[in-house]
C-alpha cells in the first residue's frame, strides 16, 4: 500500500472511477488544466479530455443545476465547488431539485451527483473559505453528507459516494489535504456511507467527532490516558445517513459518558442530534451529562482569531476531564 | 410582413489616451490639474501598496491578498468620478478603489493581516465592505439605488466586479432589475481577462461583456481600462445620466491582472509570461506620465518625489498595522446589533477558557 495524502487519495478515487465508469464526469471552476485550486483534479483533464473534465463558467448555481440535468440524462457528475462558502450559491438546486428529483419522479430518475467542496478552517483564509456547513445538508431529506478525516476514508467514501445514486455532499477538511497522510490501497474499495468507525477503544468516556477535529480528539484522548481516563474515540465519517449501526449508543452503553466535538457552530449542530439519539437509545447508561465542544455561534473569524474558534485538544481534554470527574 | 427586425444594437469602445499617451482631442475630458495630479498620486500610491502587500505576504507577515496591479486605472478614476455620498459595492480586488475613497491604509493592511477590525470604516462611509462571493455585490447596487430613488436623492450606487462575475446569475438579475426601474446604478466590470486560471472565453461566447447591457434594455460601453481618462470619462457620464434619472450603465473596462490571482496562485501554470509583456505596453504609468508631462505636470523629479512619498506613507501604515492587537472576545461583538443572551454566554465561555489556558501556561 502506498502512503498518500488526503488530496492524493481523492484524486486517485476520481481517476480510478472515471477509468472504470465512462459516465462519470467532472465539472467545476478551474478544475481542468489548473487541476483545481487545491489540485484535487490534477492531471484528470489531461487524461480524460475536456469533454469529461469540464471547466465551467463562474456560476455555482449553474454547476449544480447542470449536474442535475446531467444526472437525469445518465451521467454521474462530480461537481467541485471551489470553497465551502460558495456552495450556498447553489443551495436552491441542491435542496429544491437534487434532493427531490428521485421523489418527484417516483424513482424514475436517480441523482448520482457528488458535490465535493473544501470545508472547515485552519488555513488562515479569507471570509467564506473556512465554513462548516454540514447541518444545512444533513437537515435536508434526500441529500447525503460525508466528511472524511484521513486518506483511507477519503478514497473509500468518495468511491461509495460516486456509486451511491443519491446526491452526496462530500466535505473535505482543507487543513487535512496535505497534512493528513496514510496508507491507501491501490485498488478501488468502498467505505460504506452511514457507518461510523471506532478508532480507539476505551471504557471511561466516548469522544465523537468527524473531519478536521478528529486529530484534536485523538490528541486529547492520548493526554487523558496519561491521566488514567480511557476514551473510546469514534469517527462518524458519514453525517447523513448518520451512524446506522449505532456505534455511538453502543459505546455510551459501555462508557456512560459522552463528549461530542465539531467545528461547526453549536446551535443545531451534529452534536444536538447525537445527544438526542443517545437520549433515546442509551439514556439509562449515562453517568454524567453529555458534553459538546463546538465552534461558537459566530461568523467564522478571520485569521487572527481562528484558533480561538476551532476546537483544539485543550478544549476537548477539558470536556473529557469535566465529564470524567462528574 | 411575417418577418420583421425587432432589435439591432451596437456597442462602442472608448479610449482617450493612445498607447503613447497622446489624448484624443475630441474625447479629452479636460480635467483640472488638481484632479489629474490627485489621480496620478493615488494610482502611484496604490501600486506601491500592492507591491508591498505581496512582499509582506511572501515574508509571512500578511495573509492572502488579491493584487490590483494593472487595474489601478479602473478603480482610482472611477472613485474620483463619483461623489462621497454615493454608495459603492466593491469586490475583493478593489484595494485601489478603497484607497482612492480615503480608506486608512493601516486598516487595509490590518484586514489582510487577518484582523477583523481592519473592516472598520468611518460611520458616514457608504462603501460596502469587501465582498468575496464573486458577483454577489453586483446585486446589492440596484437595491441601494432603489432606496435613493425612493427618497428622491441624487446619489447613485456603483458596483465593481470581474469578467468571471459576469457569469453569475446575480449579475444578470442585477442588470435586469436596475434597467426595469431605471435606477441610478453603475456596473463597472474590470475585465482583466482571467478568473483565476479560467480565460474570459470560458465565461461568455459574446464578443464583449458591455454588449450584454443591450439585452436588458440599458446602456453598455467598453473602455480601455488602462487609460485613466477613458475610465473617468465613462464613469462621469454614467454618473450624470444616473443623477438625471436616465437609468443604469454597464461599463466594461479592459485591463490585465499582472500579478497572480491572489498570493496563493501561480499564474505560470496557465498563462505565458509573454502575454503580460504585451499588456505591459499598455500599462498606465508611461501613458499617463506622457500626458501629464505634456500638461507641464510630470517631470522625472516629480515622479520620483511621488513614489518616495508613497513609499513613506505605505511603510508608516505597515508599521502601524503590525503593531495592532485586538481581543479575541470581539468575535462576539458584531454577530447581532445587540448581543443575545446566548452570544454573551459563549463569550463568557471563551473568556474563562482563555484564563484557564493562561493559568496552564498554554496561551496560544
Ligand atoms: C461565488 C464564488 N465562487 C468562487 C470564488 C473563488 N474565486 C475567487 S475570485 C475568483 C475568480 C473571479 O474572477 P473575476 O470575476 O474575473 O474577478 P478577478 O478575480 O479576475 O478580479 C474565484 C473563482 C468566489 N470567491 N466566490
Ligand atoms: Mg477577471
Amino acid at each position: 500500500m502506498a502512503t498518500l495524502s488526503m488530496i492524493q487519495a481523492i484524486n486517485q478515487a476520481m481517476l480510478q472511477e472515471m477509468e472504470r465508469d465512462p459516465s462519470v464526469v467532472l465539472l467545476g471552476e478551474d478544475v481542468g488544466h489548473e487541476g483545481g485550486v487545491f489540485r484535487a483534479t490534477d492531471g484528470l483533464q489531461a487524461k480524460f479530455g475536456k469533454e469529461r473534465v469540464i471547466d465551467t463558467p463562474l456560476a455555482e448555481e449553474n454547476i449544480i443545476a447542470t449536474s442535475v440535468g446531467m444526472a437525469a440524462a445518465g451521467l454521474r457528475p462530480i461537481a467541485e465547488i471551489q470553497f465551502s462558502g460558495f456552495l450556498h450559491l447553489a443551495f436552491d438546486h441542491l435542496v429544491n431539485h437534487a434532493a427531490r428529483m428521485y421523489w418527484r419522479t417516483r424513482g424514475r430518475w436517480q441523482m448520482p451527483i457528488v458535490v465535493r467542496t473544501p470545508a472547515q478552517g485552519g488555513i488562515r483564509a479569507l471570509e467564506h473559505h473556512s465554513e462548516s456547513m454540514e447541518t444545512f445538508f444533513t437537515h435536508t431529506p434526500g441529500l447525503k453528507c460525508v466528511m472524511p478525516s484521513n486518506p483511507y476514508d477519503a478514497k473509500g467514501l468518495l468511491v461509495a459516494s460516486i456509486r451511491d445514486g443519491n446526491p452526496v455532499i462530500f466535505l473535505e477538511p482543507t487543513r487535512l489535504y496535505r497534512s493528513a497522510k496514510g496508507e491507501v490501497p491501490e485498488g478501488l474499495y468502498e467505505v460504506p456511507l452511514g457507518v461510523a468507525k471506532v478508532v480507539q477503544e476505551g471504557r471511561h468516556a466516548t469522544v465523537i467527532s468527524y473531519g478536521g477535529p478528529m486529530k484534536a480528539c485523538i490528541d486529547a484522548s492520548a493526554k487523558a490516558r496519561e491521566k488514567g481516563i480511557e476514551c473510546e474515540v469514534i469517527d462518524l465519517r458519514s453525517l447523513s445517513p448518520l451512524d446506522e449501526t449505532n456505534e455511538v449508543a453502543k459505546s455510551v452503553m459501555k462508557t456512560g459518558r459522552l463528549v461530542v466535538v465539531h467545528e461547526a457552530p453549536r446551535t443545531l449542530g451534529i452534536a444536538s442530534e447525537i445527544m438526542a439519539r443517545v437520549n433515546e437509545k442509551a439514556f439509562t447508561s449515562l453517568q454524567a451529562p453529555m458534553k459538546r465542544v463546538t465552534g461558537f455561534d459566530v461568523q467564522f473569524p478571520l485569521a487572527r482569531f481562528e484558533d480561538y474558534f476551532v476546537p483544539d485538544s485543550f478544549r476537548v481534554l477539558s470536556a473529557i476531564e469535566e465529564t470524567a470527574g462528574y | 410582413m411575417p418577418v420583421t427586425k425587432i432589435f439591432s444594437g451596437e456597442t462602442y469602445r472608448i479610449q482617450v489616451l493612445d498607447e503613447s499617451g497622446n489624448a484624443d482631442p475630441q474625447l479629452e475630458p479636460r480635467l483640472s490639474n488638481e484632479l489629474l495630479e490627485r489621480m496620478y498620486r493615488t494610482m502611484s500610491l496604490c501600486r506601491v501598496f500592492d507591491r508591498k502587500a505581496i512582499a509582506l505576504q511572501r515574508q509571512g507577515r500578511m495573509y492572502t491578498y488579491a493584487p490590483v496591479e494593472g487595474q489601478e486605472a479602473v478603480q482610482v478614476p472611477a472613485a474620483m468620478a463619483i461623489g462621497p455620498a454615493d454608495y459603492s459595492f466593491p469586490s475583493y480586488r478593489e484595494a485601489a478603489f478603497y484607497i482612492a475613497r480615503g480608506a486608512p491604509l493601516n486598516k487595509l493592511f490590518e484586514y489582510f493581516m487577518g484582523w477583523e477590525a481592519g473592516q472598520e470604516a468611518p460611520k458616514e462611509s457608504r462603501d460596502a465592505g469587501v465582498s468575496i462571493p464573486v458577483g454577489s455585490q453586483t446585486a446589492h447596487a440596484p437595491g441601494a439605488a432603489y432606496a435613493v430613488k425612493l427618497r428622491k436623492g441624487k446619489e447613485l450606487a456603483i458596483t465593481f466586479f470581474g469578467d468571471g462575475a459576469s457569469s453569475q446569475g446575480d449579475f444578470h438579475e442585477a442588470l435586469n432589475f436596475a434597467a426595469i426601474y431605471s435606477l441610478p446604478a453603475i456596473f463597472l466590470c474590470s475585465n482583466n481577462q482571467y478568473a483565476i486560471s479560467t480565460p474570459r472565453k470560458i465565461q461568455t461566447a459574446s464578443a464583449s461583456i458591455a454588449q450584454k447591457a443591450l439585452a436588458y434594455g440599458m446602456d453598455g460601453i467598453q473602455v480601455d481600462g488602462m487609460d485613466p481618462l477613458a475610465v473617468h470619462l465613462a464613469v462621469s457620464e454614467a454618473a450624470k445620466k444616473a443623477r438625471e434619472g436616465k437609468g443604469p450603465t454597464l461599463i466594461e473596462a479592459i485591463c490585465y491582472r499582472f500579478g497572480p490571482h491572489t498570493t496563493a496562485d501561480d499564474p505560470n501554470k496557465y498563462r505565458e509570461p509573454a502575454e503580460a509583456q504585451e499588456w505591459r505596453k499598455l500599462d498606465w504609468p508611461a501613458r499617463f506620465q506622457k500626458y501629464l508631462s505634456a500638461k507641464g505636470i510630470w517631470t522625472p523629479e516629480y515622479g520620483q518625489k511621488i513614489s518616495e512619498d508613497a513609499t513613506k506613507e505605505i511603510e508608516a501604515a505597515v508599521a502601524s498595522a503590525e503593531q495592532f492587537r485586538d481581543d479575541p472576545l470581539t468575535m462576539f461583538d458584531y454577530v447581532y446589533n445587540k448581543p443575545t443572551g446566548h452570544t454573551l454566554e459563549q463569550r463568557k465561555e471563551l473568556e474563562d477558557e482563555i484564563a484557564k489556558r493562561k493559568a496552564a501556561g498554554l496561551m496560544r
